[in-house]
């Protein structure tokens, strides 16, 4: 009889090694999964119990934890919650965490690997963890300029305006108006913080929205500069002589392109300077249709457009020259792609990418936020360096366009944004996207055009109280993106 | 049979056994004061009633152990002791955590506290009066008819409770039970001594498939009646686990008892065919099996396994240390869910511990059996370990995922007094059976007067 009790020994002996099997499986091998997934309120519970680290903006911190003496023991709060609303985004118990507090959630709750020594440090001290802070590379006042330009502009506009170095890909402002306030939606009053939910998103403002990258618009004029980009990498010159007429007609179709104005621009013949000066839409339709849409789109291509993961340390929105799966361009429509309209739509983040590129030689950054992550100590455990994406177009061309781009401000469309003493280097633009709707009113930039510290762009989507007639990217948009050129090259 | 080595010297190692106490009382201790600690910063107000509570009956049952069952297995003891301590300490955390949520049910460290005690007040008992356990036997029958009754009781409309859709409960005012908890005790005892008188004819071979004897049709007639009351368990009271195990226990001490692993082919083809059945047939059987499948399908319906997977998964390789996790959120967080419990806040090594500490009360009970002189010792020694480990798997295996989650108690460590009586008593047993293997042969000195007459010991 002992023989089939040893073998049931070893049954058992099989029964409990499954259930050791088995618990490291879900405590060990299966737990990142488990531990992140969104309805875990203990994961929550834990990390809203332990002190967040801040987030920075120079010296200043944007989000920080306050000790707190309800039910948490620390309170996210947002000091400039308006100006900062779309880099922080919030940290909310109901409603998760959104942007910078999302994706760098790691390094803010201390669970980040380059924060392992620290817990080691806390465990063994049986101190609660703390998170390391976050330093962007924001620059307040640009910000600031970014964000009052567009707030002042009338009561419910709303916009976004970003400013890059174009030298690092180094974000210095990034506003999306109307902002919000995350404080409401951290609120540890879980009804209040629904309240707070309810009202944005019902408001028809969207201020939930990032404008500045989360979403795309028909950048209308302003993407000529990556049309006269494709131009002069294709044989064409700054003074060669193209169409200045009053409109274009095509072969066999009955559709004409006709000039804003409806006049010429000017002269039958004009020179590629002219025509970007003037913002003339015969002319560069009349470029496009020659150069066609495979060489459009693979200059669009080379200043990020078509790259969903343009932004190191943020989600954001794919640029794109035709809609996703669109048939092969007939000629009406590439030239009026290559005026930024039919299908073409950018993020403002990805047309100051635009700016940005030309002013540096040629060669676009990839923008990242973060310029570094530091322990709970300060120390900095990583610091970014900056990245290359795309090299858009040769240097001499980079030269050749800023030259352009500077007598677009000049002599051209973009008078608005001089800087006494300072040259400037800019392209304005206003998108027609629909008849009912006001038109969209662009401005990218960048200065000083002779050694660029600073590329801009600012997209004002809809001004209440101006005038349809009245909406123009040099009138609206230039001021707001002179005062952050400014606020940089000043510092 | 095999009688013990020809070099075995009986020793009592009760010595080593209160050393192992002392030790697990550290444990069970330690861990009441690690609650304090880690809720509010301090040490318990209460440690020195609770503490001394603890010590006190550990000490007793060890000093009872020396008076009644001075050769019995010297670990068995202490590893109860570590695991009911581990329990309290667990318990007492989660009225913290009820306490905190405002929840209107326990606390439950007190009456748990009780039960222990009560639970060691039979674990004496039983010693005191079962002084061979050989003489259990004569009452197999009795045993038979008092598991049914018991397993009866709970159907019995003014005294049974359906609680959770399983009718288990048996409630006198303030007081109730599961009786099923005791009728498993029971159970052994009735198989056992059925087995010892039937195994002959049961281990007669019939057909051979695949190099497995298969038995005889006409010696089917027990097993099915296994099979039928197992269902009847499941069909009645809705409980999945005591089904699972009754059966399962018949199965296995019929196999021990014949020899012949063709029962449990047909063991296990009945076992499938009812799985199979209960499957089709009852809704509740199929919600279990897609938790188990797939819990995130519905976080309402699952949300007690997913909240237990979560705990673990917070838990991680060390835990979150005692009181400072969330172990509340799991429904049954101080009964069912008590491993998910433990997982969470000791961490997979705690857990890990726990389980190596289960497996050594299985290797003891088995290694009694296996050195027990008689067969019908032998048969209850492994009847009782081997339906202990059952439950352990089936409920811990249950609350961690590996297989589908059914209703059993975690043995010591949860909350429920039933659970903790019986299977005090279950040790008791286990422990007089391991005593009287391992004590010194009687002396048989030649008898001068009557060659005829044998030495008969009687008690």
């Amino acid at each position: 009889m002992n023989r089939p009790i040893r073998i049931m020994a070893i049954g058992c002996l099989v029964m409990f090694l499954a259930l050791m099997v088995n618990a490291n499986y879900v405590q060990f091998l299966n737990a990142d999964e488990l531990n992140a997934r969104n309805d875990n309120r203990r994961v929550l519970n834990a990390e809203f119990s332990r002190e967040r680290g801040p987030i920075l903006v120079a010296n200043d911190s944007v989000a920080r934890s306050d000790p707190s003496d309800d039910e948490f023991e620390y309170q996210r709060t947002y000091t400039q919650p308006e100006l900062y609303a779309h880099l922080t985004g919030y940290y909310s118990y109901i409603y998760g965490a959104r942007d910078l507090e999302q994706s760098e959630n790691g390094v803010l709750s201390g669970s980040d690997p380059r924060l392992f020594v620290n817990r080691v440090i806390d465990l063994v001290g049986s101190e609660q963890p703390t998170g390391g802070s976050v330093l962007l590379t924001i620059d307040p006042r640009a910000q600031r300029a970014a964000y009052e330009g567009l707030t002042n502009l009338a009561g419910n506009t709303t916009g976004a305006a970003v400013a890059l170095d174009p030298n690092t890909g180094e974000i210095l402002a990034m506003v999306s108006v109307p902002g919000y306030d995350p404080n409401r939606l951290a609120s540890h009053d879980l009804d209040e913080a629904e309240k707070a939910w309810q009202n944005l998103n019902d408001d028809p403002g969207q201020p939930l929205r990032d404008r500045s990258r989360e979403e795309i618009y028909p950048p209308g004029s302003t993407f000529k500069l990556v049309t006269a980009a494709a131009a002069l990498s294709n044989g064409y010159e700054p003074d060669t002589m193209v169409n200045g007429s009053a409109a274009l007609t095509f072969k066999g179709i009955s559709y004409t392109l006709r000039n804003q104005s409806g006049d010429s621009c000017g002269a039958e013949r004009i020179t590629l300077t002219q025509a970007l000066a003037v913002s003339c839409n015969v002319a560069f339709g009349d470029i496009g249709r020659d150069l066609g849409e495979a060489a459009l789109r693979d200059q669009a291509d080379a200043f990020g457009f078509g790259d969903s993961d343009v932004i190191r340390d943020l989600p954001a929105a794919v640029s794109q020259f035709t809609a996703p799966d669109a048939d092969p361009l007939d000629e009406p429509q590439t030239s009026l792609s290559a005026i930024g309209q039919f299908d073409v739509a950018a993020s403002p983040l990805q047309m100051a990418m635009v700016a940005a590129g030309i002013a540096n030689n040629g060669t676009v950054m990839r923008p990242y936020v973060v310029s570094e992550v530091r322990g709970p100590d300060l120390d900095v455990l990583e610091a970014t360096s900056p990245e290359r994406l795309h090299e858009a177009v040769s240097s001499d061309v980079a030269a050749e366009l800023t030259q352009m781009m500077e007598t677009v401000v000049t002599d051209g469309t973009a008078g608005s944004a001089a800087i006494p003493g300072v040259p400037v280097a800019a392209k304005t633009g206003t998108a027609q996207s629909s008849a009912e709707r006001k038109p969209y009113a662009w401005f990218v930039s960048f200065a000083p055009a002779d050694n660029p510290q600073v590329a801009v762009a600012v997209f004002v989507q809809d001004a209440t109280g101006v005038a349809r007639t009245d909406v123009s990217g040099g009138g609206l948009a230039g001021p707001i993106a002179k005062a952050m050129m400014e606020s940089v090259i000043s510092r | 049979m095999s009688a013990l080595g020809a070099g075995f010297v009986p020793r009592k190692r009760r010595g080593a056994e209160l050393y192992l106490v002392v030790l697990a009382l550290a444990v069970g201790l330690g861990a009441y004061v690690g609650v304090g600690l880690g809720v509010s910063g301090d040490v318990p107000a209460d440690v020195y009633t609770f503490g001394g509570g603890l010590a006190l009956l550990a000490l007793l049952t060890h000093a009872v152990v020396r008076w009644l069952a001075p050769y019995a297995d010297p670990v068995l003891l202490p590893l109860v002791i570590a695991l009911n301590g581990l329990g309290l300490a667990m318990i007492y955390r989660i009225d913290f955590g009820l306490a905190d949520r405002g929840q209107s049910v326990g606390p439950f460290a007190g009456p748990q506290l009780t039960w222990t005690a009560i639970g060691v007040a039979g674990f004496v008992a039983v010693l005191f009066i079962v002084r061979d356990h050989r003489r259990l036997q004569t009452y197999t029958y009795t045993f038979g008819l008092v598991a049914i009754l018991l397993l009866l009781l709970p159907l019995l409309p003014v005294l049974g409770v359906e609680v959770n859709g399983a009718r288990i409960w048996v409630s006198l005012g303030p007081l109730s039970f599961q009786p099923g908890e005791i009728a498993k005790l029971c159970l052994v005892i009735f198989f056992a001594g059925y087995l010892v008188v039937k195994r002959e004819p049961l281990a007669l071979a019939g057909r051979r498939f695949i190099g497995i004897d298969l038995p005889r049709g006409r010696d089917l007639g027990p097993i099915l009646v296994a099979w039928l009351l197992s269902l009847g368990v499941l069909v009645f009271q809705r409980d999945l686990g005591s089904s699972l195990l009754f059966f399962g226990l018949f199965l296995v001490l019929l196999y021990v008892a014949t020899e012949r692993a063709g029962w449990l082919v047909v063991g296990g083809l009945l076992f499938a065919a009812g799985a199979y059945f209960s499957y089709l047939t009852f809704d509740h059987v199929q919600l279990r099996v897609q938790g188990w499948l797939d819990p995130f399908s519905d976080t309402d319906d699952y949300f007690q396994i997913i909240q237990g997977q979560y705990g673990m998964a917070h838990g991680g390789l060390l835990g979150r240390g005692l009181g400072q996790g969330d172990p509340v959120m799991t429904p049954y967080s101080y009964s069912d869910f008590i491993a998910a419990s433990l997982g969470e806040e000791l961490g997979l090594a705690g857990l890990m511990a726990i389980i190596v500490v289960y497996a050594l009360v299985v290797e003891r009970g088995l290694r009694t059996a296996l050195v027990c002189r008689d067969t019908f010792g032998k048969l209850v020694a492994t009847g009782l370990a081997v339906s202990f480990a059952l439950q352990v798997f089936v409920v811990v295996g249950g609350v961690t995922r590996l297989i589908p989650l059914t209703g059993l108690t975690t043995p010591f460590l949860s909350y429920g007094g039933s659970s903790l009586v019986a299977n005090w008593a279950i040790i008791a047993l286990l422990m007089r059976i391991s005593d009287q293997t391992r004590r010194p042969a009687p002396e048989v000195r030649p008898l001068e007067s009557d060659d005829a007459t044998q030495v008969v010991r009687m008690r």
